[in-house]
């Protein structure tokens, strides 16, 4: 009973995980190709920690619960790392199949200006550096 | 007195959870090293943590967590069967929504829970937090999508961390 | 039963890999490479908990957290060097 339920655990997570990768590798924008790893790849490899909680819970000696945390910890950073990359993507402009809304090139706009401000006196900076160097 | 010695004490319990959970063994020496750690972190890292976390229905919070996890199995599904059946049936779009949640953590959390989903991924959140940009892989209905995460995952939200007192 | 599942998952994971591969090394823009390593590292996880199974260890556990967290802190510092520039301010 054990057994079944490990290996269909193992079968389970490893196809979504497998589904995962292959929606990054196939599906036509960066926007599309976010879906699949941030969800499919997640439920998956969870999947698979589960299946690891069983089988070493039953053979083992003793309860073995500290996969819980691998499992708990990308459930939390995996959709974190997917909008810090949405984010990115906007910032940068990456081609998209849906037509990015108007809020966001304004935003752009403003944030762009506001960084060339912070970068321009860093960049001088250097330069007086390297003048300085090479006097 | 108390807040003073112990100012985040969801922290601590996390903490101990987390230390537990680590080592692998659950006995009453590792549950007191546990336990002073918890103490002794939150002391030490105090600076990192401006505002006291409150949480005003917990049992809402487990119902909220339980119906997300379903939703995370469901969504899932759709997901792979949009990767498995190809390009041509996914209509990507950007559909904005207005966010009434004002508190960071509350809006983190919606943030997150979008992304794990109902086939969408939160893409952006404008500057003066009024509205989350997200990304659908198969929107029929912009007004629909926003509705339904309105309904069904702010106003939970809203119940849990910003009660109407 | 077992051992034949293990099998299974472990040729699906390695074609997982292979892909996020394909996709970090062909990726038309940088997020789309910075996503490809992030799968690359989860996919690294799903192996080594396979590993573990196989193998009839839980050490491996500790390498998986860590591949956990250290993958995570790198996704974050890649994007914040994209989005600003600088990664630390």
């Amino acid at each position: 009973m054990q057994e079944i339920a490990v290996s269909a655990l193992i079968v389970i997570g490893a196809a979504f995980t497998f589904i995962g990768s292959l929606g990054l590798a196939r599906l036509g924008d960066f926007y599309s190709r976010l879906h699949g790893p941030t969800k499919a790849t997640t439920l998956g490899v969870g999947s698979l920690l589960i299946a690891s909680v069983i089988y070493f819970s039953t053979s083992g000696s003793g309860v073995s619960l500290h996969e819980v945390l691998v499992t708990l910890f990308l459930f939390i950073t995996a959709p974190v790392s997917a909008h810090l990359l949405a984010k990115v993507a906007l910032h940068l402009g990456v081609r998209s199949i849906a037509p990015p809304p108007p809020q966001v090139q304004s935003a752009r706009g403003a944030e762009g200006a506001a960084t060339d401000q912070r970068s321009a006196p860093r960049g001088s900076g250097s330069g007086a550096s390297t003048t300085r160097a090479t006097g | 007195m108390l807040r003073h010695w112990l100012p985040h004490p969801l922290l601590t319990l996390t903490l101990v959870l987390v230390w537990l959970l680590l080592v692998n063994s659950f006995t009453l020496a590792q549950a007191l090293l546990g336990l002073f750690l918890g103490w002794i972190i939150p002391l030490f890292t105090l600076r990192f943590w401006p505002d006291r976390v409150r949480i005003a229905r917990p049992w809402w919070l487990v119902f909220f967590l339980v119906k997300v996890l379903w939703d995370i199995l469901v969504a899932n599904l759709a997901v792979a069967l949009l990767i498995l059946g190809g390009q041509r049936y996914t209509r990507p779009a950007f559909v904005p929504v207005p966010l009434e949640l004002r508190t960071e953590l509350a809006i983190s959390i919606l943030a997150n829970t979008v992304s794990l989903t109902p086939g969408t991924v939160s893409a952006w959140l404008s500057p003066d937090r009024r509205t989350l940009l997200v990304h659908g892989l198969r929107v029929r209905d912009p007004d629909a999508l926003a509705r339904e995460i309105k309904g069904r995952y702010e106003r939970p939200l809203r119940d849990i961390f910003e009660p109407p007192c | 039963m077992l051992s034949i599942a293990l099998i299974i998952a472990i040729t699906l994971v390695c074609g997982a890999l292979s892909l996020s591969l394909w996709r970090l090394l062909a990726g038309p823009s940088d997020p789309d490479r910075i996503l490809a390593l992030d799968t690359l590292y989860v996919n690294a996880i799903a192996l080594l908990v396979l590993l573990g199974i196989l193998l009839g260890s839980a050490l491996y556990f500790e390498a998986a957290l860590l591949i956990a967290m250290m993958g995570f802190v790198g996704t974050v510092a890649l994007c914040k060097y994209l989005l600003r520039g600088d990664i630390i301010e």
